[in-house]
């Protein structure tokens, strides 16, 4: 087969690729150089402008990914923790183990939009079934209304929902790892602690490190669950860039803004996440 | 002569008699217009009975239900029915109503044939809309001149009249109009109880029934609810309360802006004391209160949960309606004021009660320029506002249908669908007084709203949160302001406000 027939083969594909992938990159880079807006619908080249306005006078992009930042790398962190000890107790020949393992995937099989407005419902600081149990104790916190509180609900709602998620992939690794270093282990009498943290944590580590990846990419997305419960409020305590962009583009209508602050934010994250899944197999597979 | 006057007798009763056949029958078939029957007009039903639209298609984006998005999709179903129109409504929240309908618009295209928005919108959705034809607003007689202006831009109408809104105080009359209230506030305060006349004594008052049982149903109630939440029309409600101590009638030229030097005066001593006071608020909201959006206000007042509330006419009309806890309990009133007034030309207070009815945007709606259904498109809006119609939509407060029409001033609109006298009278007078007005605040119509609009709501909302203070928090939305200003060009700005200060100056 010559070249020419492999590059036929190859089109359809490459195609695919550009017409979803690139393109839209390339239209955001271009768009990001325009000062496109509501009164000004134009793809009309403005420079860097743009650029400079966002790295010299837009602190609440920065502020809000900083917030996001702290957001993402909590929630997964948790997410990590409560799905691989979730994951670690339906591993075991436990009763109703298939009962737990369905269970525990349900929130993930949940539309976040509806599940987030049921969240903010029960978070609800007059009407809400939660401040009314609290009631009994004499506390009323005030969920989404003070800047420290409206921070754990999201972290709240975002664990509740994804953690099934970390919870699949903890247990597809544990069900694939192999038996023999068990056994070697069983032998040896290693108490269940030693066998954790010298057989289970090092030989889940490239599933580890890949579960946070996946979760980080998803979670520096979070959008719908600040929207829907705090819009980003109170003041903007809860922002994150996602929805800052949002803001910028499809309410305030500055789509060339929006579309440097999206490209900014894409390589951002390309480089942050790079860097962490690099730090995380240095750390997690130093053996 | 006898035979004259019986021959003409019995020809009036012929011609009564055979539209009240008419409102019969129409009442019948459709009972959201069971009390009043058909009324006759252009867009009447038997009017629009007489229309065959069977195969053309009506696209429209409305909003979420209930507030204007069930009277849209009650309306289009009705429509099917009379002309063999298909009529798809797609209804969407609120603060994506622009974006909905914009980005097609940019794009060249006209996905759907109307376009449901707020009056605001219309300088930078003029360009994609058709005027409405004359023949439309020639029959609008009964429609308010604000209301009229309101849709206008210039001498073009773009945006059919199917609401009016304005946002006055409403309370509970239970409470301010109890003797026994009354004499507990005296014996408590040294201060009168009575319907607030500055923004001061509704804060005092509020204060003071904020966190008891007062009316005795065992819950708890609280002093005011408003609509706070960023992004959620906070920024109207900001608006509102401003008036009174930045509308100064001997300043003529701008509430936002110096129109002569497009300097923004959100910043200025006036806006600051507003603000100073809103987030004094916060301490006599219901929990969470600082999240409320408008359907939370709607429902907070409407549900009896607090003394005051001011806003939309929505929430005073649930509170009105046989499901509502507190009906006949309510009263309406125009929106505080205050004992001084910035001065901006002397740069000081002027002492002495000044007070400004705020003419919110209210719900609007166009039809789009690429449409290929104009002539479908303006029948169902002016059958959607038709006397029937709109007769029985301002009866139901989740309608988010207002009045925009002489008639509706009339206090027995109100009385026959069950409104005591009393209730009844002062609202309409609360509302005919905006009306007559002569310091009134027209919304913000310029381009580059939006930006302006959503700076303000992230500055206040900043202070609203204790994020920043007054001062600073609008300090960075006139910052934020002139960066506006710039992009968008201050004579572009001037150009569009200056309209706006024309209507705000009694010029129109």
């Amino acid at each position: 087969m010559n070249f020419k027939h492999k590059f036929v083969f190859l089109l359809p594909g490459l195609i695919v690729l550009i017409g979803i992938l690139i393109f839209p990159i390339i239209f955001t880079v271009r768009l990001s150089l325009s000062g496109w807006n509501s009164f000004n619908p134009e793809l009309d080249f403005v420079g860097i402008k743009n650029y400079i306005r966002l790295f010299t006078d837009d602190p609440r992009f920065w502020e809000s990914f900083f917030r996001l930042s702290f957001l993402a790398v909590t929630t997964v962190f948790l997410q990590y923790i409560i799905g691989f000890a979730l994951a670690h107790m339906v591993w075991k020949d436990i009763k109703f183990k298939r009962f737990f393992r369905v269970l525990f995937l349900i929130p993930m099989m949940t539309t976040p939009v509806i599940m987030t407005v049921i969240w903010r419902t029960f978070f609800h600081e007059s009407l809400g079934p939660l401040n009314d149990f609290l009631s009994i104790f004499g506390v009323q916190p005030q969920w989404l209304s003070s800047p420290g509180l409206a921070k754990i609900s999201i972290i709240i709602v975002e664990v509740w929902q994804w953690t099934s998620f970390m919870f699949l992939l903890m247990l597809a690794g544990l069900l694939s790892l192999p038996k023999e270093p068990f056994l070697a282990a069983a032998i040896d009498g290693a108490s269940p602690f030693k066998k954790f943290m010298y057989v289970t944590f090092p030989l889940m580590a490239p599933i580890s490190i890949g579960a946070i990846i996946i979760r980080l990419i998803e979670a520096s997305k979070i959008m719908d669950t600040v929207f829907v419960l705090t819009s980003g409020g109170p003041g903007t305590a809860t922002e994150t860039s996602s929805f800052y962009i949002f803001i910028k583009g499809l309410r305030e209508f500055q789509m060339g803004y929006a579309a440097t602050m999206s490209f900014t934010y894409l390589i951002i994250m390309i480089i942050s996440l790079t860097i962490i899944a690099k730090v995380l197999t240095k750390v997690l597979m130093k053996e | 002569m006898k035979l004259k006057t019986l021959v003409s007798t019995l020809a009036s009763v012929l011609l009564i008699g055979s539209q009240a056949a008419y409102a019969d029958k129409w009442g019948d078939q459709f009972p959201h217009i069971a009390a009043t029957g058909d009324i006759p007009g252009m867009c009447s039903y038997e009017e629009m009975s007489k229309k065959d639209y069977s195969g053309r298609t009506l696209t429209i984006n409305t909003h979420a239900i209930p507030v204007m998005g069930e009277p849209t999709a009650l309306h289009a179903e009705q429509f099917e029915k009379l002309t063999g129109a298909k009529v798809e409504v797609t209804h969407t929240p609120a603060g994506d109503l622009y974006s909905k309908a914009m980005v097609p618009f940019q794009a060249g295209q006209a996905p759907y044939d109307i376009v449901f928005g707020f009056s605001n919108f219309i300088n930078e959705w003029k360009r994609y809309l058709a005027p409405v034809p004359q023949k439309y607003v020639d029959q609008m007689t009964d429609v308010t001149a604000s209301h009229i202006a309101i849709a206008s831009w210039g001498d073009t109408m773009y945006q059919y009249p199917v609401d009016g809104d304005r946002h006055y105080l409403k309370y509970r009359k239970d409470v301010i109009d109890n003797p026994e209230m009354k004499a507990k506030y005296k014996a408590d305060t040294g201060n009168d109880l009575r319907v607030p006349q500055t923004w001061k004594e509704y804060a005092e008052m509020a204060a003071y029934f904020n966190g008891w049982d007062w009316d005795g149903d065992g819950e708890l109630e609280y002093g005011s609810a408003e609509v706070m939440k960023k992004d959620d029309l906070m920024y109207a409600a900001f608006y509102s309360r401003s008036a009174a101590y930045s509308k100064n009638p001997s300043t003529p030229g701008g509430f936002f802006f110096d129109l002569e030097t497009m300097k923004p005066l959100i910043n200025n001593p006036g806006f600051v004391e507003a603000l100073t006071d809103w987030v004094e608020a916060v301490s006599y909201v219901p929990p969470g209160g600082i999240n409320f959006g408008l359907g939370d206000e709607i429902n907070s007042f409407g549900g009896g949960q607090t003394l005051f509330s001011f806003s939309w006419d929505d929430a005073f009309v649930a509170a009105m309606q046989d499901d509502s806890p507190i009906k006949n309990q309510v009263g309406a009133a125009q929106l505080p004021g205050a004992t001084k007034v910035w001065n901006r030309e002397t740069n000081s207070w002027d002492e002495g009660f000044n007070q400004a009815p705020f003419f919110v945007w209210g719900w609007a709606v166009g039809v789009a320029d690429k449409s290929k259904n104009q002539d479908v498109a303006f029948d169902y809006l002016c059958f959607f506002a038709n006397g029937a119609n709109h007769q029985a939509d301002i009866g139901i407060g989740r309608f988010g249908v207002n009045p925009f029409m002489e008639a509706d001033f009339e206090a027995e609109v109100w009385t026959d669908i069950g409104w005591d006298a009393q209730v009844a009278q002062e609202y309409v007078d609360t509302l005919a007084d905006m009306e007559k007005s002569t310091n009134r605040v027209f919304p913000l119509r310029v381009p580059g709203t939006f930006q302006f609009n959503s700076a303000l709501a992230t500055g206040t909302a900043k202070a609203l949160a204790g994020q920043l203070s007054p001062q600073e928090a609008l300090d960075e939305v006139a910052a934020e302001w002139e960066a506006i200003l710039e992009r968008v060009g201050a004579d572009n700005v001037r150009d569009a406000y200056a309209i706006g200060v024309a209507m705000e100056d009694n010029e129109l």
